[in-house]
């Protein structure tokens, strides 16, 4: 088994095997090609698994194939075709499928020279339709996309697999009753669905990023998913600026993950973060996407989010970060997003650059934002700026708020510690 | 793909009336419909105040009264029928309607279908 199923946040991957790499590169092309052809997710899906099946039954004793995608998507289709034969109720869209496939059958050639068509991106808009509810669409993507089992996927946002398995189930019917297109947005409707897969994308990085619950802070596994995926997005989106600057966010943000545990697990925050730690080769090649993400024309939300978290990288240490220009990309976010979580990141950089006092003044202004309301990072970063200030008692009242409110024991502890170093003398 | 196309008024004036809707938005949406030659059926609704609803009881005693009356926000005023290939050519239709304008709203049900 490979890195997915063992716990969370294990820094050592176990080398995968050559089959098993195979799997993960191939399932989602298989997939998507499968529900191209024949236009059914389920039984894609289905065929898909018994042609994986085969290929683990086959390939230790034949060896892998020279072209191990192909041999998958032949097996796959043919089991698809028997499945449809066997199938009564199948039989009158099968012969509509035939005639379709007789019309375009030039396809295997490219098939037969080892390049499968790559159809991913539009299963990619069809996992992230507007039309599914908005937590489903990261789940369909670790599972169509990423060929996660249903009880990993169920893993990754910590269901229980019997909530998770009536989730997809849900999903899917919805995609197959109501006909949910699998199909690329034109150029004119790219602008608007786009941002759906980013997001359903990022959100699976979140995940990663800061569990919302459970026992670990971060969950490096998912995090890699979302940029494995990520990676494919832009493997197939190349122009999409907004692409590139998301894969760079989460390459300089992941960069830093065996920083932000300490040895028991605890969360360490930036500025306490040991930066020799930090993976320059990461960071590096979230730096390089950089000028693709910025240049060319407005830039988009992950992009500018890309260049805060460059410049947090490339700092030596949290005092020489050069505050101004966080500010200032935080006001071009704040413009692009004005959310009030972006204000209240902006406000904590605003009291880097200008002192705890104005930082405070800006978040008593976001006092009254519902959507802060039960958001631990508000208190938390209160608690922060009061106790800069030297009123404690404020301060532990904050950080109690904010120890109610944290999702997971690392940020639990973490907010205790702050809290207990507040009665000694000279913090 | 049959899709309905319900059309909810956001607001409702006095008369029962979909309030700010202009009836030649409507004629030449129903004409864009028709001309497309997707229309399977569709019907506008008469005023909410002549509604009547009708409960049977399970001694089959029947009770009509009158109403039901919007205590909720949306009202029925009308729906479409369509025939068109997928979700997204149904919702590109109810963008278009003028019923999804405002504080209306379009609601895109697919008909059931029964294979075999």
């Amino acid at each position: 088994m490979d890195e997915r199923t063992a716990g969370g946040g294990l820094p050592e991957e176990p080398p995968v095997t050559s089959v098993e790499s195979v799997f993960r590169e191939e399932h989602g092309r298989l997939l998507a090609a499968l529900v191209r052809r024949f236009g059914d997710l389920d039984l894609a899906e289905e065929v898909t698994s018994e042609a994986i099946e085969a290929a683990l039954e086959r390939w230790p004793a034949d060896g892998v194939p020279p072209r191990p995608g192909a041999w998958l998507m032949t097996t796959a289709r043919r089991k698809a075709v028997d499945r449809l034969r066997r199938d009564q109720t199948f039989a009158t869209r099968l012969a509509v499928l035939q005639v379709e496939a007789e019309r375009a059958e030039p396809a295997p050639a490219a098939e037969v020279a080892g390049e499968l068509p790559d159809e991913r991106l539009q299963l990619f808009f069809t996992c992230a339709h507007p039309a599914l509810p908005a937590e489903d669409r990261g789940a369909l993507m670790l599972r169509c996309l990423a060929g996660l089992a249903t009880p990993e996927v169920a893993r990754a946002f910590l269901v229980p697999p019997a909530t998770m398995a009536k989730r997809i189930v849900r999903a899917k019917k919805k995609i197959h009753q109501a006909r949910i297109p699998f199909r690329v947005p034109d150029a004119g409707e790219l602008p608007q669905r786009l941002p759906g897969v980013l997001q359903a994308v990022y959100s699976i990085f979140t995940e990663g990023y800061t569990a919302s619950s459970g026992p670990d802070l971060q969950r490096i596994d998912l995090a890699e998913e979302a940029i494995r995926l990520a990676r494919i997005l832009r493997g197939l989106l190349p122009r999409q600026r907004e692409v590139t600057g998301l894969l760079g966010l989460m390459l300089l943000i992941h960069a830093r993950r065996h920083a932000r545990t300490g040895p028991d697990g605890e969360l360490v925050l930036l500025e306490e973060q040991d930066r020799g730690r930090w993976d320059r080769t990461m960071i590096e090649e979230g730096l390089r996407l950089m000028p693709v993400a910025l240049t060319g024309g407005p830039p988009g939300p992950y992009g500018v989010q890309a260049a805060i978290a460059a410049l947090h990288d490339e700092a030596a240490d949290l005092a020489s970060t050069d505050w101004p220009q966080v500010v200032a990309l935080y006001d071009v976010l704040l413009a692009l997003d004005p959310s009030p979580v972006v204000a209240l990141n902006r406000a904590a950089a605003v009291a880097m650059r200008d002192g705890p006092e104005a930082g405070l003044a800006l978040l008593e202004e976001l006092s009254g934002e519902p959507r802060l309301r039960g958001y631990s990072p508000y208190p938390t970063a209160r608690a922060d700026l009061l106790s800069r200030l030297g009123r404690n008692a404020e301060a532990a009242a904050a950080y109690r708020e904010a120890i109610e409110l944290a999702g997971t024991e690392p940020e639990r502890a973490h907010l205790r510690r702050r809290l207990a170093a507040l009665d000694q003398p000279g913090s | 793909m049959k899709y309905m196309l319900l059309i909810n008024a956001g607001s409702v004036d006095e008369s029962g009336g979909a309030a700010d809707c202009d009836v030649q938005d409507w004629l030449a949406y129903d004409k864009e419909v028709k001309d497309a030659g997707i229309q399977v059926s569709g019907e506008q609704l008469a005023d909410l105040v002549t509604a009547t609803a009708v409960r049977v009881d399970e001694n089959g005693k029947r009770t009509v009264t009158d109403g039901p009356f919007a205590e909720t926000r949306e009202v029925l005023g009308g729906f479409y029928v369509i025939d068109v290939p997928d979700l997204d050519a149904a919702l590109d239709w109810a963008a278009r309607c003028p019923g999804a304008r405002g504080t209306g709203s379009v609601v895109v049900r697919p008909v059931a279908e029964f294979e075999g």
